[in-house]
């Protein structure tokens, strides 16, 4: 490739590794359902699915054979553009934050960075913000469907998600505080140096952000025990009631790619990223190929551990009401994030 | 490179204001809003003003339209009717909007030495990060203005308390 210059080597690249992120999230999403679904499996005691391929393998490509098959039923009341663009938005925001998040340690070919695909200085603010923008398809879903239960899904999951950005935002001020910037890099930078002491989690102390965050985050993306948006019991299917087929899948797919965000920027804000918990103990492995590779094992570790997690919850809690949602959110998680702020502000203004 | 994105997203903030007067039904006039906001996000960033493109993602296209949507779907508000105004909104607004235009357009042109210039992309080339320098202006020169901002949400958000309260 030395006969490319700069320029097209990076454009290059960047396409490459757009396409690669891009398949690998989609893999994920799909292989985080057939997870979730032997987890559960296991933790309500029956098999999970395990006929198709070993161990139920092959079960997430005839899910999706399954649903690309189905008729895409268009009901006549439907604001069709609306319909038609709401699913878009939803899995469209939710493929769009993965872009930000450096998943590796730093590995440059010919000065383009191989493990993030855009390194931004606001790379935190822009994963919030399109996060925020993800809401606009939950919403129009439920008002384009022309129906009731639809609507008021629609109706709590966007006030849901209005009230619990508050409390997820302010979560993060403590780690922002902490390192001096939003870009994702300099926040595992930060947190790479001793190892599992230096991780915010542990060593800077933000254990009380980051559990505020967990919950914050599983309202966000409308998974139990706040998946109040599709309480099956009370709203059929809440707001993709009305979608079938690939329409539902893409709703379906940008919860799953929502979990898979959160995991990640769990994982880089609290738990230092692609770095190892073990620090630069190992000196004799310091080499540039297992630096790369123990990164994205790392980093790949630790997200999973969220996925399992996120899973874990779901098959233990309860849902819950909504008064209680809404009166945990506000009265209960935004003060103690506050709380978080001035007690992190302080310390670090004493310190220096 | 920027001042494509420049010129583009300056056309679609256009196009989607002129869409929101043109829309009959108010979600998508509300929608046309989103977009508009979303370019101008665009635009702060091509003149380099990051910090500026995602406050206004987050604050405006994230939680206020969210509210706005919220509403109207709330009110399931239909497509407004069309009515023919007063003859004073003719005779008066076209003219009146376009001196204003004309005016602002050239106080901007005239002036534009005591504004200051920006370049396209200028700030951005060098990834300056100018958060540090905004919470420094914001918090010491701009201070009092600022407080003063806050003070007047909180007195805006007492108001919505004080006329939603269930009479006793």
């Amino acid at each position: 490739m030395s006969h490319l210059t700069d320029f097209e080597v990076f454009l290059l690249i960047s396409v490459l590794k757009v396409a690669v992120v891009l398949v690998i999230t989609l893999t994920c999403v799909a292989y985080t359902v057939l997870l979730e679904r032997k987890v559960i499996g296991r933790m309500q005691n029956r098999w999970g699915p395990s006929r198709v391929g070993p161990f139920g393998l092959l079960q997430p490509l005839t899910d999706g054979i399954k649903l690309f098959l189905k008729e895409d039923l268009m009901p006549l009341a439907v604001e069709r553009p609306l319909f038609v663009l709401a699913p878009m938005i939803a899995l469209g925001c939710a493929l769009i934050s993965v872009s930000m998040v450096p998943f590796g340690a730093v590995t440059r070919y010919r000065g383009v960075d191989l493990f993030q695909v855009a390194d931004v200085n606001i790379a935190l603010l822009v994963i919030l913000g399109i996060t925020s923008i993800g809401v606009y398809g939950i919403a129009l879903s439920g008002w384009s469907s022309n129906n009731k239960y639809s609507l008021l899904g629609s109706l709590r999951a966007s006030a849901q998600v209005i009230s619990y950005e508050l409390a997820l935002g302010l979560s993060l001020v403590g780690v922002v505080l902490r390192t001096g910037s939003l870009n994702l890099r300099t926040i595992v930078d930060v947190q790479s140096t001793h190892g599992l002491i230096s991780w915010n989690f542990f060593g800077g102390f933000q254990f009380v952000a980051f559990f505020i965050y967990l919950m914050a985050a599983y309202a966000e993306t409308n998974r139990a025990p706040f998946d109040l948006p599709e309480a099956e019991t009370e709203l059929v299917a809440g707001y993709h009631t009305e979608y079938s087929s690939m329409k539902f899948a893409m709703f379906f797919m940008a919860e799953y790619a929502n979990m898979i965000t959160v995991g990640c920027v769990a994982t880089l804000l609290f738990f230092g990223g692609a770095s190892s918990p073990f620090g630069h103990t190992f000196h004799f492995l310091d080499t540039p190929v297992f630096n790369a590779a123990f990164s994205i094992f790392w980093f790949v570790a630790k997200v999973f551990a969220f996925l399992f997690l996120y899973i874990w919850v779901r098959s233990t809690l309860p849902r819950f009401r909504y008064d209680q949602l809404m009166s945990f959110g506000w009265k209960f998680l935004l003060p103690l994030a506050i709380l978080n702020i001035v007690v992190t502000s302080l310390a670090l203004a004493l310190r220096h | 490179m920027q001042l494509a994105l420049f010129i583009i997203f300056g056309i679609l903030a256009v196009l989607g204001a002129l869409n929101l007067l043109f829309q009959r039904h108010p979600i998508n006039s509300a929608l046309s809003l989103v977009v508009v906001m979303m370019s101008l996000a665009v635009l702060y960033w091509s003149l380099g003003a990051e910090f500026l493109a995602a406050a206004q993602v987050i604050v405006y296209s994230g939680a206020v339209m969210v509210l706005f949507v919220f509403v109207i779907m709330l009110l399931n508000a239909g497509p407004e009717e069309r009515t023919h105004g007063s003859r004073a909104a003719y005779s008066a607004g076209i003219p009146g909007a376009a001196a204003i235009f004309c005016l602002l357009s050239f106080v901007f042109l005239k002036e534009r030495g005591v504004f200051g210039l920006t370049t396209i992309g200028g700030d951005l080339s060098n990834a300056a990060d100018n958060i540090a320098e905004i919470s420094q202006m914001l918090f010491t020169k701009l201070l009092l203005p600022f407080e003063v901002t806050s003070v007047l949400i909180l007195v805006a958000i007492l108001g919505a308390v004080v006329l939603a309260r269930k009479e006793q």
